[in-house]
């Protein structure tokens, strides 16, 4: 019994994740889904590569999808070479491959670009992120210029019989590889490696004077950042059989800083949490506005503002008042402030897309609106306003909750 | 032999000429105190000794082997630990995982992403050693940036002295502390330089004369006497230099 227990409390967490990874066709399984999911597996192992860096080793990078791409396009090539056999082996392996390529770069690029951290690193990693996708145009052979190269994932030995032709098929080995990947990131950080990293991100002084070499303690993380963007970078190949200077250009590294630090970089859960609400939004939301790019930079800025550790540690947060068993009593006050704040999130959704729309009539929420009439402005912006007045009302009782919540026990006022 | 010695060092910031030809035999097993006015060069004197910052001339050898201008860590490497005028932990970091850093090098572990650190009972077991000598068995999981300031103190100290290091310099171990935690403070300091060679830079002269066999007296980048206790007090220059100006001003 006690060992069952000790196994729950220390693999628990693990077969659960695996068992959401496995499950989550039997939830929704239309082609959009699958889809989303296979970009869901890609962007976790991407972020928590990206973790690596910022979150456990300090180093801000602007550059990162560079590891990413060169994964993904090793991959495509390895696609490509399996298809014309000169090489034998099923595509289940590409992912691996591209780990090996994103390491081999990092291997080269970090054994300069780690020296310092802070500014010049992160300028450092701009630099480099800029000169691949303009060599992108250069070395067309390996890039394949605007168009990119493509492949095909159907070729080479079957593994018992699975083809991976199928969507599906490339989901349960992504589900597979992202929770291989995942474990091995997560041991990382509990190895003397991956410890050192933190003490460098905290400390580079205090750290050489225990021992540690800080430049070469950075170089491990970044190597090892690398490696798993590249899986991330070959998984892509795999799902997508095309890759183009896109998928390493600045914007690709700028979206997978946002999901880390949306998600929360001080945890290692954090990462996946931005993952998935980017993913969602990109796939969904983009598919109800067109201007869901600046939802994402409202929702980047007020998570920088008002919850600087993310989503993962406004979770966290919690911690205490849970442990003093006060939880329940922070549920009213989050009504009373999450309902007006909701109402004003919808009002300003609904004003920017009334603003932005060309049409007579905008569908919104099930109401339809005229841009033209003044009656509906005047009426949007009542609610719009009304609510954010409820929500300044409401936030001192919140704040009041929140430390009753969290006071010690036996503490008067 | 002595264990550490400085021959002729010399350090200047541009122009400024900081640390003036400062020649120092230190033997091991050897409680040795640096005293002198603010800003005379005594925490620049520990950045050359350790290898923050580079001579401008002169030798430092440790155990007879050159050190001078060689990165800090392999000279923490070769057994010499320091710790901070001010306050330098890791913050983000809880208690135990800063002492358990300190203790990796020492124990073998290099730069390894193979040991998994939960398992390595030996070492865990030292840092919770480390943690009770130095006091903070209770705060293990803390953040270290979170403690108050005697026991951030406490830490720089258990970080320093963690990993075994033969030559232990401490930088004002006790300064900014109350008179009782200070009293602690040089208890603790005494165990746990037990057998070892100490170097301590101190302003306050009753733990200084309480705990050191030997004292330089440092004043304007240069060492004016280097003696036992008592001569030390006897001695004309020091109290013209130095230990007058403590007098007036106490
Ligand atoms: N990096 C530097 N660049 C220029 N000058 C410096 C530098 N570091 C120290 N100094 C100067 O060197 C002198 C000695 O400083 P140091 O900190 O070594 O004194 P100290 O003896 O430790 O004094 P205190 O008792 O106040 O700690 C000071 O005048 C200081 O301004
Ligand atoms: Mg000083």
């Amino acid at each position: 019994m006690v060992i069952l227990q000790t196994l729950v409390k220390k693999f628990g967490i693990w077969v659960a994740y695996l068992a959401v990874l496995l499950l989550l066709p039997q939830l929704f399984d239309s082609i959009l889904a699958i889809s989303i999911y296979n970009q869901m597996a890609i962007a976790i192992v991407f972020a928590l590569s990206y973790n690596m860096l910022l979150g456990q080793g300090g180093m801000l990078s602007f550059g990162h999808a560079v590891y990413f791409g060169m994964g993904g396009f090793l991959g495509v090539h390895t696609l490509l070479m399996i298809e014309n056999e000169s090489v034998y082996f099923s595509v289940m392996w590409v992912p691996f491959i591209g780990g090996l390529f994103g390491l081999l770069c990092a291997l080269f690029i970090g054994s300069f670009s780690t020296r310092k951290a802070g500014t010049v690193f992160a300028m450092i990693s701009l630099g480099i992120g800029e000169l691949i996708a303009a060599s992108s145009l250069i070395f067309v052979d390996f890039f394949g210029g605007e168009a990119g190269i493509s492949g095909d994932r159907t070729f080479g030995p079957t593994f018992f019989g699975v083809d991976f032709a199928q969507n599906i098929q490339i989901y349960y080995l992504a589900a597979i590889w992202t929770f291989i990947a995942t474990i091995f990131m997560y041991l990382f950080t509990q190895t003397p490696a991956g410890r050192m990293a933190n003490a460098v991100r905290d400390n580079p002084i205090r750290a050489e004077f225990i021992g540690y070499s800080a430049r070469r303690v950075r170089f491990i993380s970044f190597c090892a950042a690398g490696l798993f963007a590249g899986v991330a970078g070959g998984l892509f190949a795999l799902n997508y059989e095309f890759i183009t200077e896109e998928n390493l250009n600045a914007a690709t590294s700028g979206r997978v800083l946002l999901m880390a630090y949306i998600g929360g970089l001080g945890y290692f859960i954090g990462p996946i949490i931005g993952a998935v609400l980017l993913t969602l939004m990109n796939t969904l939301l983009s598919t109800y506005t067109d201007l869901w790019l600046l939802y994402l930079g409202i929702l980047f800025l007020l998570t920088v503002m008002f919850l600087p550790r993310g989503f993962a540690g406004f979770i966290m947060m919690h911690q205490v008042a849970w442990l003093r068993g006060r939880l329940t009593s922070l549920i009213k006050p989050y009504l009373i402030t999450g309902l007006p704040a909701l109402v004003f999130l919808l009002g300003v959704v609904t004003l920017i897309e009334l603003i932005h729309t060309e049409d007579e009539t905008l569908s919104i929420w099930g109401l339809s609106l005229t841009p033209a009439s003044v009656p509906t402005w005047i009426v949007l912006i009542a609610i719009t306003g009304a609510a954010f007045y409820g929500i300044r009302r409401s936030l001192p009782q919140l704040r009041e909750a929140w430390h009753a919540a969290n006071k010690p026990d036996g503490e008067g006022n | 032999m002595a264990i550490l010695s400085l021959k002729d060092v010399h350090k200047s910031f541009g122009i400024t000429h900081i640390i003036r030809g400062v020649s120092l035999d230190i033997e091991q097993g050897e409680k040795h105190a640096i005293i002198g006015p603010n800003g005379a060069g005594k925490s620049t004197l520990y950045h050359l000794i350790s290898g923050l910052y580079s001579v401008t001339s002169g030798t430092i050898e440790l155990k007879g082997e050159e050190i001078q201008n060689k990165p800090p860590y392999e000279i923490s490497r070769r057994g010499l630990a320091r710790s901070f005028q001010v306050t330098n932990i890791f913050p983000r970091m809880s208690v135990f995982e800063n002492v358990r850093c300190a203790l990796l090098w020492s124990r073998g572990f290099r730069y390894s992403f193979w040991h998994l650190l939960g398992r390595q009972g030996e070492l865990n077991d030292c840092a919770m050693e480390v943690l009770s000598q130095i006091g903070l068995l209770e705060k293990a999981s803390f953040p270290a940036g979170e403690l108050a300031y005697a026991q951030q103190r406490a830490l720089e100290l258990g970080i320093t002295i963690a990993s075994g290091a033969e030559v232990i310099l401490l930088d004002e171990p006790v300064a900014g502390m109350s008179h009782s935690e200070a009293e602690n403070a040089v208890q603790l300091i005494r165990q746990i330089t037990e057998g070892k060679t100490l170097v301590m830079v101190e302003h306050d002269m009753n733990i200084v004369f309480d705990v050191a066999d030997r004292i330089s007296v440092l004043v304007y980048g240069e060492v004016i006497a280097s003696d036992k206790p008592a001569a030390i007090r006897g001695n004309q220059r020091v109290q013209e230099a130095y230990l007058g100006e403590v007098a007036t001003h106490a």
